[in-house]
C-alpha cells in the first residue's frame, strides 16, 4: 500500500471518529420496558388498527365502531403528541376463523401500538392472544362476554380492555324487566353457539331463576341455519311466554319469523339482545319484527347528542349501531394513556414503553367518556353501563326504548 | 354356501355393515321412545309432528327444483355440475332488489300474484343466464377433457361466482318484504294450523316438477335430451344438435334453480351471497338418494330427504338424549349421502343402465 494512500485512509478513520463525537449531545435512550419500546421517528405516525367485522351479515356493528373511532380521531386533529394517527385495521367477520385472521395479520406488525377491536366476543378468543403476546394494548367496543374480563379466566390475556358492559350486567338487566316488567314466569332460551350467545343467555337464565321463574329449555343454533322449525317445536312444547335468543344476524330475522309461524309460538314474547340491534332486523324480518325486543346499552347526555350531530354530518346517516360511543371513548382511552407514558425526545422522536401503556390503561380512572365515567378494573372492565331495552315496530329503526321509561 | 359368503366379505364391508345398522337401530330406539315412551311421547302433540311434516314438504319441494339441475346435467354429460348452487343463489339475490323496489311502490299489496310472477320471472331469468354462461365458458370448452378436470372447473367456476355476486351487491344480507297476502294460516279441523306460505311454496313446487316432467317426457326436445343422454354420437348421426341440447338443459336446470331461489325466499326472507352452498348440497343428495339421472327421483328424494330433515332432530335425536338436535339437521341430509353410495349407490330409482352406459 502507497504511503499516500495510507495517510488519506488514515485521516478518514479519523474524521469519523471526531464527527461520531459530534453526534447527538444527549445519551439515547435506553428501553427497559418489560415488553420492549415502540420508537416513532420525527414525521412518523403513530400506528393504532382496527380489529372489527366490516363485511358480512354484521357489518354494521364494526362499521358503526369504526365511524365512532374517525370521529374521535377527527376531535382530535388527527394527531396525538404531534404526530398523524395512522389507521387502518382488518375485518374479522364476527367469527372465530376470522378472528384469527386478523389476529395473525394484525400481530405481525410491530409499528402497532393499541387495537381497538375486536366486534364479537367470539374473535376476541382467539385474536387476544396474539395481540397481547404481541405487546399491543386492545380496547374492545363491543365484546361483552363475561370471562373476556373475569380475573384468573383463561381467556383474560394482559393488555386487553373494554369499554363495553360486561354481559353479567346486561344478561340481570334481562331477567329483571322479563320478570317485573313483562310480568313472564316461564321462559325458554336460545343461542348460536358463539362466546357471547352462550354466555349471556346462561347469565340471564340463572338471574331468571333466581326471581323465582322457570326456565323450559336451553338450546343451540347454528349460526348459519336457516331452518328453525325442529328447535322452535321444541322449545313450543315448553309453552314459555317469553323466548331470549341474544344472537347474531342473519340467524336472529329467522327466528322471528319462524317463531310467528310455529303452533303456540304465534304469542311468545320474543327478545334478543346488543348482537340484534341492527337495520337488517326490521328488514329480514319483516312485518313479523313487531313488538320484538332487545336489550342494549343506553348512551345519553349533551356530549352524545353532539357526537350523533357529527356523526350524521359526516357519514350522512345516523348511528347504524350501537357501540360508536364505546368506540370513540376507546379511542380517547388509548390517547390520554399515551401521552401520559410517551417519552419524548427533543427532536420530536416519541418512544412509547409497552407495559407502561397497559399499566396506564389499567389505572384509567374518572375518564370523562361519552358513555360515562369511565374507571378500569384491573382486569379490563371499564365501562359504566346503562341497560335500556328497546322495541322493534314494523319498517322502524331505530327501535323505540321503552325501558327504563322516561 | 358360509364360506363363500366369508370369502365375498372384507372386512371394510364388515365394518360398514356394523355401522349401518348400528346407526338403524339408534334411529329405531329414538323413534320408539319418541311414540311411545313418556316423557318423549308426551312431549309433542300429533299436530306438531304434522307441522313438521308439511315444512319439511315446503324444504323438499325447494330441494326438489334445485336437484332437477343436477340430475337433468348429469343424465346428459354424467358430470356433477357443482356450481349449481350459485346458479340458484344469483336468482334470489338479483330478484330481492326488484322485490325491495315493488313492495315499496305499494305494488305488494295491491297486486300480490303480479309482483310475485315478476320477481320469479326475473329470478328464473338471472339463474338461467347463469347456467348458460357456465355452460357456455366453463364446461363446453372442456367436454373431451377427462371426467375430473370438469369437475375441478365446476368448484372454481362455484366460488368464482359467489365472490362475483358478493362484488356486485356487497357482503351484507338482504330481506324480502313480507307479502300481506301471504301472511296467516289456515286453520283445519279447529286445530291444524295450515300457514299460507308453506301451502303455497309446495303447490308451486308440485306445479314446476310437472312441467319439467312434461318437458323431458313428451315433448321433442325432452325426446332429443334424452336421446342424447343415451348416445351422444348416435343422436348427433340421427340430426340432433348436441350443443344446443346441452345448452337446452342447462337453461332448464337454472330455471327450475331461479324458481326454487324464490320458493326459498319465500320460506326464509333473508339472502346474501353465501345461501347457495347448503341447500345445493342438500339438492345434490336429494338428487342421489332418488338416484341420479332420473327426475321423478328427483322429486321422490328432495321429498324424503326434506320431511327426514324437519322430523329428524326431533323425532330420531332428542330422544336419544343427543344435546342441540338441530344443529344436527345437517348431519342428517349427508349421512343418509354416505349411506345411499355405500348401499345403494344407484339410489331409490336408479336409472336402468344402457348398454352403452355401463
Amino acid at each position: 500500500m502507497s504511503k499516500r494512500l495510507f495517510a488519506i485512509v488514515s485521516v478518514l478513520i479519523l474524521a469519523s471518529f471526531v464527527l461520531a463525537a459530534c453526534g447527538p449531545s444527549t445519551p439515547a435512550y435506553t428501553c427497559t420496558d418489560k415488553i420492549g419500546c415502540v420508537t416513532i421517528k420525527p414525521g412518523d405516525p403513530i400506528h393504532i388498527a382496527w380489529a372489527l367485522v366490516v363485511a358480512g351479515p354484521n357489518e354494521t356493528l364494526g362499521v358503526d365502531s369504526r365511524n365512532g373511532i374517525e370521529i374521535a380521531i377527527d376531535d382530535a386533529g388527527g394527531k396525538i403528541l404531534g404526530h398523524a394517527v395512522k389507521f387502518d385495521g382488518q375485518d374479522t367477520g364476527c367469527s372465530a376463523e376470522g378472528g384469527q385472521a386478523a389476529g395473525a395479520k394484525l400481530a405481525a406488525d410491530p409499528t402497532i401500538i393499541a387495537v381497538i377491536g375486536t366486534s364479537c366476543s367470539s374473535e376476541a378468543r382467539v385474536a387476544e392472544p396474539l395481540f397481547s403476546k404481541a405487546g399491543f394494548v386492545t380496547v374492545s367496543p363491543s365484546n361483552t362476554a363475561p370471562d373476556l374480563t373475569e380475573a384468573g379466566n383463561a381467556n383474560n390475556y394482559p393488555g386487553y380492555l373494554r369499554t363495553a358492559h360486561n354481559d353479567k350486567v346486561q344478561g340481570a338487566k334481562a331477567a329483571e324487566f322479563a320478570w317485573n316488567v313483562l310480568g313472564v314466569k316461564v321462559a325458554a332460551t336460545i343461542n348460536d353457539g358463539s362466546l357471547y350467545a352462550d354466555k349471556l343467555q346462561q347469565v340471564f337464565a340463572d338471574n331468571f331463576k333466581q326471581l323465582g321463574g322457570t326456565i323450559t329449555t336451553q338450546l343451540a343454533v347454528d349460526p348459519a341455519q336457516t331452518d328453525m322449525s325442529s328447535v322452535l317445536a321444541d322449545i313450543a312444547s315448553g309453552k314459555p311466554e317469553l323466548i331470549y335468543f341474544p344472537i347474531f344476524l342473519p340467524a336472529g330475522p329467522l327466528i322471528i319469523q319462524q317463531a310467528k309461524k310455529t303452533p303456540g309460538l304465534e304469542n311468545t314474547k320474543l327478545m334478543g339482545a346488543d348482537g340484534l340491534f341492527s337495520p337488517d332486523v326490521p328488514k329480514g324480518a319483516g312485518d313479523d319484527v313487531e313488538g320484538f325486543m332487545v336489550s342494549s346499552p343506553l348512551v345519553t347526555g349533551a356530549a352524545y347528542d353532539a357526537f350523533v350531530q357529527k356523526y350524521t354530518t359526516k357519514f350522512g346517516k345516523a348511528p347504524i349501531s350501537i357501540f360508536h360511543a364505546h368506540a370513540y371513548d376507546a379511542f380517547n382511552m388509548v390517547k390520554a394513556a399515551i401521552e401520559k407514558v410517551a417519552v419524548q425526545q427533543p427532536d420530536g422522536t416519541i418512544i412509547i414503553p409497552r407495559q407502561a401503556l397497559r399499566d396506564a390503561m389499567y389505572a384509567t380512572s374518572g375518564f370523562q367518556g361519552l358513555t360515562g365515567v369511565l374507571t378500569c378494573t384491573p382486569t379490563g372492565d371499564c365501562a359504566n353501563p346503562t341497560i335500556g331495552v328497546y322495541e322493534y315496530h314494523k319498517g322502524q329503526y331505530p327501535p323505540t326504548l321503552i325501558f327504563p321509561t322516561k | 354356501m358360509l364360506r363363500n359368503l366369508r370369502q365375498r366379505a372384507t372386512l371394510t364391508d364388515i365394518v360398514v355393515w356394523g355401522i349401518g345398522i348400528f346407526i338403524g337401530i339408534m334411529l329405531i330406539i329414538g323413534f320408539y321412545r319418541a311414540i311411545f315412551v313418556p316423557p318423549y311421547n308426551a312431549k309433542y302433540t300429533y299436530f306438531t309432528w304434522a307441522d313438521l311434516i308439511v315444512k319439511g314438504l315446503a324444504l323438499g319441494g325447494v330441494y326438489a327444483l334445485i336437484a332437477m339441475g343436477y340430475t337433468l346435467v348429469y343424465g346428459i354429460l354424467r358430470m356433477i355440475n357443482f356450481a349449481h348452487s350459485e346458479v340458484f343463489m344469483s336468482g334470489p339475490f338479483t330478484a330481492v332488489f326488484l322485490a325491495n323496489a315493488l313492495a315499496n311502490a305499494g305494488y305488494y299489496e295491491k297486486n300480490p300474484l303480479l309482483s310475485l310472477i315478476l320477481v320469479a320471472a326475473l329470478s328464473i331469468t338471472v339463474s338461467m343466464t347463469v347456467a348458460i354462461l357456465l355452460e357456455r365458458v366453463a364446461y363446453r370448452p372442456l367436454r373431451t377433457a377427462p371426467r375430473l378436470v370438469p369437475l375441478i372447473t365446476a368448484i372454481g367456476a362455484s366460488f368464482f361466482l359467489i365472490y362475483t355476486f358478493r362484488g356486485l351487491y356487497g357482503s351484507g344480507i338482504f330481506a324480502y318484504p313480507t307479502i300481506p297476502a301471504l301472511q296467516g294460516s289456515w286453520t283445519l279441523f279447529g286445530v291444524f294450523e295450515l300457514y299460507k306460505t308453506q301451502v303455497v311454496v309446495i303447490t308451486f313446487a308440485v306445479i314446476m316438477m310437472f312441467i319439467l316432467f312434461y318437458i323431458v317426457q313428451w315433448t321433442k326436445i325432452g325426446k332429443a335430451m334424452r336421446a342424447v343422454s343415451e348416445d351422444k354420437e348416435a343422436a348427433a348421426l340421427m340430426g340432433i344438435d348436441v350443443d344446443r341440447i346441452i345448452v337446452f338443459t342447462f337453461a332448464l336446470g337454472g330455471a327450475s334453480a331461479g324458481a326454487a331461489g324464490i320458493l326459498y325466499a319465500l320460506q326464509f326472507p333473508v339472502v346474501n351471497a353465501f345461501i347457495g352452498f347448503v341447500p345445493g348440497l342438500k339438492a345434490f343428495t336429494a338428487a342421489v338418494l332418488g338416484g341420479i339421472g332420473s327426475v321423478p327421483g328427483a322429486f321422490l328424494g328432495a321429498m324424503i330427504l326434506g320431511v327426514l330433515e324437519s322430523l329428524g332432530p326431533n323425532l330420531f335425536l332428542d330422544p336419544l338424549r343427543i344435546n342441540n338436535p338441530s344443529q344436527l339437521k345437517d348431519a342428517i341430509a349427508f349421512l343418509i349421502l354416505v349411506f345411499i353410495l355405500i348401499f345403494r349407490p344407484s339410489g331409490i330409482l336408479g336409472e336402468r343402465m344402457t348398454q352403452t352406459k355401463v
